[in-house]
Formats: structure tokens, sequence, C-alpha cells
């Protein structure tokens, strides 16, 4: 709950920090002092210690698995702030910060109740409060045609999908006349679904897909992600997706898990193809932000296996996922928002100019490729072994592993350009980087491999 | 303190570990090759003396370890040494002071990077040979290639980083559809006290699985195994890699690292898939036979000393993993005693080759020659290591072939017919590589070649002496791996 209010009231805070505070690096310091603020009133609410009790007469809950979630997703923002704070004060002429900080807090708000959600009149409310303020970042570089396309883009197609969600929401409340709001509650019993209800549930299955951006509901992935400041691209490919998956799962397992024979055909069609589909499109980028695009897409495919197994070893693997995914994405685009040239040429002979970002980029890309020893892999392995639990479609576990290797195929491009290649004489290989950003990846990397080799410190507290 | 505190595996496994970090911080070339070697040489005795220990008694004290690690799934970190384990580790320990000391004389840049990699490649070598528990096993299957790939992509030849990749992307695909299995054998696996389901070997082996499941689990197994020995038709990146790699990377690869995929195949899965064993087994020995005479006749037609002998390596291997699948005990035995043979003999030809690149630049038999006027201590260290892994008898793979090739015949005598006619084979382009590269007149090139140096003299010497030591008394070695091997056959009924 304190997640929920603490987010809101610290985004009117920054917003209103906007008018008062005129140095322009001080909004950067009440930002990260609101997410540690955030993040430790999250971890007291965890061991049962509360600031609000207010009654929202069940409309959402805060289970041991949506306050381990916000807790590794603000943790993954705090790291998120740290590394890339700088860059945040650069977009757009360096007007506006405490804005931009202002609309992250509303996303974490919309991150926190997308989470905890238990009727989908709150599940709609927040996913609305994620994605407006994410339409507004991507615009954020005003100057550039690209952002504002991007932007526009996304508006269009995020507003279309919010439209099916609605829809489907409209459905199956309306067609179900034994349907309380609440999502545990829905219901559906085993016999056949009325055809209102089932249409209601592809357009849910629909809409999310979109915000999770898989295939075939994909495309504004590529290029928002792409248009986007890299800075807003890293936030909005890593902790809003994986906030996404939550509410997808959480939905589906709690709604619609008793009728799951019914639907998995579909959830495994999709899952598929945004295996096939991202990572195949993955492999001819040459721009690595637009591969990180694509890669989003396809690590998304594996998290749709939760989807499709829909066991507690799921849900495990969903918060292990979210947590191995987001490090590495944030630490990866926190170097390439440093860079002068994001093709992958200009990543050649990193490893002779800046070796530390040179090794922690490859645990990144290693921990992406789901090697042992990263949290990438037990993520991954997690994830396998809830989709072989499930029992069915084993074929699609294969397909999953088989699309996991081609996914070594680019993310490997990278760490060749960053070792085995000479830097190249035509390209701007600067890159401005400091100490103090060093060590933050430095721990960022650490805390993969910590998680690689003991995921029992993530997923134990499932149980707690 | 033994088998209290530390046993082992532990220390075979961490003290490479340990001094592998370590090598990463010394800056100095010299001090690091230094370092290197000499952690690999107390990694030797460590092994030496768990060689020693073989009284029975406190044999499982000393050997067997097991640490919790993942309660909930069932996955503890165990780790433990059996015959073949310990030989293995044996011949881990004891190729890489000899891969160092053969080539010491290379410069390598970074090389803080190079002698680092090395040994954290070890370490992930010796923890696939302890692991005793599936989870342990595949994270060492896949953390054993990492460094590997680096070393051959960023200290190889001129095509270094196609060919590795190659490697590396036919390993991981092949490693991940072994997941896959391993998962799904988990899941079939008889609960434990804290999870419903076990990692461990020992449940693996209790797990009964249906014929028909075995049928396919053993196709994703086996693939993951047959790209690392490499078995026909799996081995098309083993030229190339070989070929590319830098020396002593070459020399863990084919020293060592092929053996994982032998070693693997015995321990995983002829005890946990038996029926899916013989159900395959007809199909995976005329592989690897017509594996053998098809690398043998590509061996004869090479020109490049690298390729041959990645060639010849794939003969050998495919004569092994034919041994296997005809599961007898002579068979097996022959298994276990060649793949030592084969490390030890196939690190010798690679250091000598090397020994020859790293003086004239060149490694063509059309370009060499006359090389025994000018360096007779090479030439007779060759000559013996060539005839060694042609397999004459009183060397060590003499052994070894004989034992595959009775218990092959064992099995069905017209494999041997064919296998055999390999062995032919591997005496002409052997003999035709002696000829053209010792024998005949020097050309301006070879003029200038200088012989070995009294620390190559060494190297040589101590791998001759495991030639004939092992090829007149492998008593040893035999009661080494007989545990293993009668394990095995049980399991079969045999």
């Amino acid at each position: 709950m304190s997640a929920i209010i603490i987010s809101a009231i610290w985004g009117v805070v920054m917003m209103f920090g906007g008018v008062f505070l005129k140095k322009s690096s001080s909004p950067k310091y009440w930002a990260i002092a609101g997410i540690i603020i955030l993040l430790i009133a999250n971890v007291m609410e965890f061991f049962g210690w509360q600031f609000f009790n207010i009654d929202t007469h069940g409309m959402v809950r805060f289970d041991n698995f949506t306050l381990v979630f916000n807790t590794v997703a603000f943790a993954c923002t705090l790291l998120y702030f740290l590394l890339n704070g700088r860059d945040i004060e650069k977009v757009g002429n360096g007007n506006n910060i405490s804005e931009y900080f202002a609309l992250i807090f509303f996303v974490l708000c919309g991150v926190a109740i997308s989470s905890s959600f238990k009727t989908l009149l709150m599940l709609f409310l927040g996913i609305e409060i994620m994605s407006i303020p994410l339409y507004i970042l991507t615009g954020s570089d005003k100057r550039n045609l690209k952002s504002n396309e991007a932007s526009l883009k996304y508006f269009l197609m995020g507003a279309f999908s919010t439209g099916i969600m609605l829809m489907g929401i409209a459905f199956i409340y309306g067609g179900n006349n034994l349907a309380s709001f609440y999502i545990d509650n829905l219901q559906l019993g085993n016999g056949t679904l009325p055809v209102m209800v089932g249409a209601g549930l592809v357009m849910l299955v629909v809409s999310m897909s979109f915000k999770v951006s898989a295939a075939p509901f994909h495309f504004w992935t590529p290029d928002v992600y792409d248009g986007a400041p890299t800075v807003f691209t890293s936030f909005m490919a890593t902790i809003v997706k994986v906030a996404g998956f939550i509410a997808f799962i959480r939905l589906f397992q709690s709604s619609f898990g008793v009728i799951q024979s019914q639907w998995q055909g579909l959830i495994v069609i999709i899952t598929a193809a945004t295996l096939l589909i991202g990572n195949l499109t993955a492999v001819f980028q040459q721009s690595v932000k637009r591969m990180l695009a694509y890669s989003s897409i396809a690590q998304a495919g594996f998290m749709m296996l939760a989807l499709f197994a829909l066991n507690d070893t799921a849900k495990e693997g969903l918060i292990l996922y979210a947590a191995a995914y987001s490090l590495a994405s944030i630490g990866l685009f926190a170097i390439l928002a440093r860079m002068q040239d994001y093709t992958i040429e200009g990543f050649n002979g990193l490893g002779q100019r800046q070796p530390v970002l040179a090794i922690t980029a490859t645990v990144f890309l290693l921990s992406l490729t789901g090697i042992p020893l990263t949290a990438g892999f037990t993520a991954k392995f997690y994830m396998l072994l809830a989709a072989v639990k499930n029992g069915h479609q084993l074929w699609l576990v294969i397909f999953a592993v088989l699309c996991a290797a081609i996914s070594a195929y680019y993310y490997f491009k990278i760490i060749q350009a960053i070792y085995f290649k000479e830097p190249t004489e035509n390209i701007n290989h600067q890159i401005d980087v400091n100490r103090r950003f060093e060590w933050l990846l430095i721990i960022v990397a650490g805390l993969i491999v910590l998680l690689g080799v003991l995921p029992g410190l993530l997923v134990d507290w499932l149980y707690y | 303190m033994l088998g209290k505190y530390i046993t082992f595996p532990e220390l075979l496994l961490w003290f490479p570990l340990v001094t592998g970090v370590l090598a990463f911080t010394i800056k100095d070339a010299k001090k690091v090759k230094a370092w290197a070697l000499f952690s690999s040489l107390m990694t030797l005795i460590i092994s030496i003396i768990s060689l020693c220990y073989t009284d029975g008694s406190k044999y499982l004290y000393y050997n067997n370890v097991s640490y919790k690690w993942m309660p909930y799934l069932g996955s503890s970190f165990s780790i433990g040494l059996d015959g073949m384990g310990r030989m293995l580790t044996f011949l881990t320990a004891l190729s890489f002071p000899l891969i160092l000391l053969g080539t010491y004389k290379r410069e390598y840049k970074n090389a803080n990077a190079f002698y680092g990699l090395m040994l954290l490649s070890q370490c992930g070598l010796m923890g696939v040979f302890v692991a005793m528990d599936a989870l342990v096993f595949y994270f060492f299957w896949e953390l054993a290639l990492i460094p590997v790939y680096f070393l051959c992509s960023r200290w190889g030849g001129e095509k270094r980083i196609p060919a590795t990749f190659k490697f590396f992307i036919y390993t991981f695909v092949s490693s991940l559809l072994m997941l896959v299995g391993i998962i799904y054998i988990y899941l079939q696996s008889p609960p434990t006290i804290t999870s419903d389901h076990s990692f461990a070997i020992q449940a693996f082996y209790k797990t009964a699985l249906l014929p028909k499941e075995q049928g396919w689990l053993f196709c994703l197994f086996f693939v993951a195994f047959a790209v690392k020995m490499p078995v026909f038709p799996f081995h098309t990146w083993q030229p190339d890699t070989y070929e590319q790699s830098p020396a002593p990377a070459t020399m863990v690869l084919s020293g060592i690292m092929v053996k994982m995929g032998v070693f693997a195949v015995i321990r995983w899965v002829l005890p946990v898939l038996p029926e899916g064993t013989l159900k395959f087994e007809n199909i995976v020995i005329v592989l690897s036979v017509a594996g053998m005479l098809y690398a043998s006749c590509i061996a004869i037609v090479q020109d490049d000393l690298k390729r041959i002998v990645a060639y010849s390596s794939i003969a050998h291997i495919g004569l092994m993993s034919a041994a296997i699948f005809a599961l007898n005990a002579t068979a097996l035995q022959g298994v276990m005693i060649q793949m030592l043979n084969h490390g030890i003999n196939i690190i010798g030809l690679w250091i000598v080759i090397d020994l020859i690149e790293k003086q004239l630049g060149i490694r063509k038999l059309s370009q060499l020659g006359g090389i025994a006027q000018k360096a007779p201590a090479l030439s007779i260290f060759f000559v013996i290591i060539v005839l060694a892994n042609m397999a004459l008898p009183l060397t060590n793979a003499f052994i070894g072939e004989f034992a595959m090739f009775a218990g092959l015949y064992q099995y069905n005598s017209w494999y041997v017919v064919f296998a055999s006619i390999s062995v032919i084979l591997v005496a002409v382009y052997s003999l035709n590589m002696v000829q053209k590269v010792f024998y005949g007149s020097t050309n301006s090139i070879t003029e200038l070649v200088q012989d070995i140096s009294i620390r190559e003299k060494v190297t040589l010497a101590v791998i001759v002496l495991f030639i004939f030591i092992l090829g007149i008394y492998p008593k040893p070695v035999f009661q080494l791996t007989e545990d293993t091997v009668s394990a095995i056959l049980t399991k079969f009924g045999k």
C-alpha cells in the first residue's frame, strides 16, 4: 500500500520541485532520496510495518509476490537512477528535469498498482498510470523527430490496446452474470465458456500482449525503443515491461487458471511467435540499441513461458527473470547511453580502452544469453523448469532453448566486438565515464553473479 | 583436516579457481607465467596425493562432499570422485603443467588474462569430472566452455572469430538441449526430504523412465556429448577450431575437453538411460565407425599438420564412442585407459607441432622437410609419440585400442572389420607426416631449425615416459577405473 501512496506523493513533490529547485542537479538527488524512501517503506511493509492502513475493499492486495516484485522493481529503479542520473539531466537540453523524475515516479505508482490489483478496474488503472507517463517520456527529446514519431506511435497504439482491454473487461463482467468484481471470484467454472467471456478473455490476452510487446503485437516496440531517448528506453524495456508480465500472470493465474486448457493454445502460439520473431530479427540489426529492442521482445518470449506454465515455479521464475533481465539491461543501456556510436562497431576494442566497462558489459551479455553463473541462467532455468513441469507441449520448451541459442549469436557479436576487434578509425569511440559509474556497474554485475549462484536469495522471500 | 574441512574434489576444484582469479591481477608477463605453472604443478601434486589414498575405509570420507545449495529444488552442491573421476582429474592435472611447459617460450599479449583463463578452464574441467549433481554438472559443463572460447577467440589465428564462434554455438545449442533433458528427468525423480524431486546423481540413477521417454531423452543428451567428443556427423566445428586456436587452448580442447563428452556419456547417459542406450547403440556404433573411416581418409589428404592431428583425433574418439556402446567390461576398460592415453599422446603431438610452428612459422607438410638432421632430439620424441598415436605394441595406446577392439568384437565382429581398416589408415597418414616433416632434404626454411631446449626435452620426456609405462604396465589404471565400469555394467545386468 505504501508503495502506491508514496510514489504518487513523491511524483507530485517532484513536479512542484521543478518550480522551486533552480539548480539543475538537485532533482536527481531528490529523486534518489524518494526511491530510497519508497524502497524502505516497501521492505518495511514486507516485514509487517505499514504506514498506511486504508480500506480498499480488497481492490488491491499486497501479498508476498507483489511486495517482492515491488522491491525488485524499486531496487532496479534506484540503480537506474544512480547509473543514469546524469544522462537524464541531458535529455531535451536539460529543461524539465524534475518533470522526468516525476513521471518516472508516476510510472512506479502504476507498477505498484498493476502488481497488486484484485479487480479488473485496478488492473486497468494500473496499466494506464504506467503507460501514460511513458508516452511523454518517449517524446521528451522535443527537438528530435524520431523521438516525436515514437511518442505518437506509442500513444496511438497504446490507446488502441487500452480500448481493447476495456472492451474485454466489459465483456467479462457483462457476459458472466455470476461474476463478482474480484478476479479470484469470476466463477468461470469448468464447463463451456460463455461466448462473451471467451471474447473478453481473448481481448485481454491481446491487450496485455501488446503491453509486454509479445508477437504479433510487438510492432511498436523497435520503433519506440529506438526513438525514445536511450535512458528512457532502458526504463521502459526493463521495469515497466516486467511489471506488465507480473500483471499478466497475476490476472491469468487467479482468474482464468481453472480454465487454462481453453486458452493455453493461444499462449503457446504467442510465445512461439514472440521467441521466433524477436530472435530472428535481432540477428540482423546493426544498431545495438535496436538490437536490444528486438532482444527485449525475445526475452519477453521467454517470460511468456511463465504464462504458459502458470505454476508456482513460474512465479518464482518470473521474479528471478525480472531481476536478472532488468539488471543486465539497465547496465547495458547505461553503457550504451554514454557512447557516441550505437552501432556494433562502436563497441570495437572496448576491452582495451575501458576494461571495467568491457568486463561488466560482458557479464550483462552473458546473463542475457543465459550462461551459468549469471542470473540470466537461473532465470531461464526456472522458466524451463516451470514449462516442463506443466507437462504439455514439450516441443515449446525445446523451441525456446533453440531460440535462446539464436540469441547467443547476436549477444556474442557484441562480446566479439569488445574483445576481439580493433577500434575502427572513422568512428567516435569516446566514452565519458568516471570511477563512480564504473563501481556502480561492478555492483550491478556482482548482483547478477550473486543471483546466478544463489537464486534462493531472492526466491526464498516469496515463502517468507 | 582432510575430510573434515576439505576434501580432494574441493581442492582440485577451488585451487585452480583461486589461483586463476589471482593470475588476472599479476601484470608482469613472466611472473604470471611462472605463477600459472606453479599453480598447475600444485594441482598435479594434489591429484597425485588423491590417487595414493586407496584405503577403503576413508575413501568416501575424503572424496565426497555435499553442500546445501538450492534445497527447495533438491539440488545440492555435491562433488565426489570415483575411479573414473580420479583418473580424469589426474589427466587434467597432469596436462596443464605439460601444456604450460611445452609452450613456455610463447609470449602472449595480455599474459595475465591468458593464463588466468587457462587456470579457470582447468577449474571448469575439474568441475565437470567431479560433479555428482546434474545441475552442478550442467553449470560446469557450460562454464568450462567460456574461458576456452575466450582463449581461442582472442589469441587464435587469423580466422579465429568465426571458427571458434561456430564451436561455441554448436556446444551451446547442444548443451541447452541436454538441459531440457535434465529438467525432464529431474521432474520424474523420486522425492527427497526437502523437495519433491532431486538433481542428485543417485536420484537420477533411481528414476524409472518409460522406454519411449528414454529414447528421446537419449537423443537430447547424446547430441550434447556427441558434439563435444565429437562424433561424426557433429564434428564439423573441430578441425577449424583446432587449427585457429592458440596452441595451449588446442591442447586443452583436444587433450581434455573431448574427454568430457566420453566421460559424460559413461556417467550420465548409460546408467540413467539404459533402455535408451540399448535402443540406439547400433546407430551410434555405426556412426562412430563411419566417422573413424571418414576422418582417417580426410587426414591422409590434409597438408596442414594441425588439421591432420585434428582429424586423427576424430578417428580415435570415434573408436572410443563405438567401444562405449559395445557395453562390455573389456571395451569400457579400454575406453577408460584410452581416455588417459589419448590425452597424453595428443598433447605430445601438439607440443611438437607448436615447437615447429614457433620456430619456422609454418606447419604445412609441403613446406617442411629434413628437420631430423637439424633437430634430432625433437624428431626422436615426435616419432615415439606418433608411434604411440598409431597404437604400436609397447606403447600406451596399444593397450587401450586392443581392449576396445576386443570388446567391440564381442559385440559384433563386423564392426571390428571396418574399424580396424582405420588402424591401417592411421599408419598411412602418421608415417607420411613423419616422413615429410622430419626426413628428406632440408629446404631454405627448415635449414634454420634448432633443436629443443632442456625444458622442452623434459616435457616431452615425461610424455614419452608415460607412453611406455602405461604401455608396459597398465594395471594400475585398470584397477583405478574398475569400480566405475562394474557399477555401470550392473545397470545392464552384465
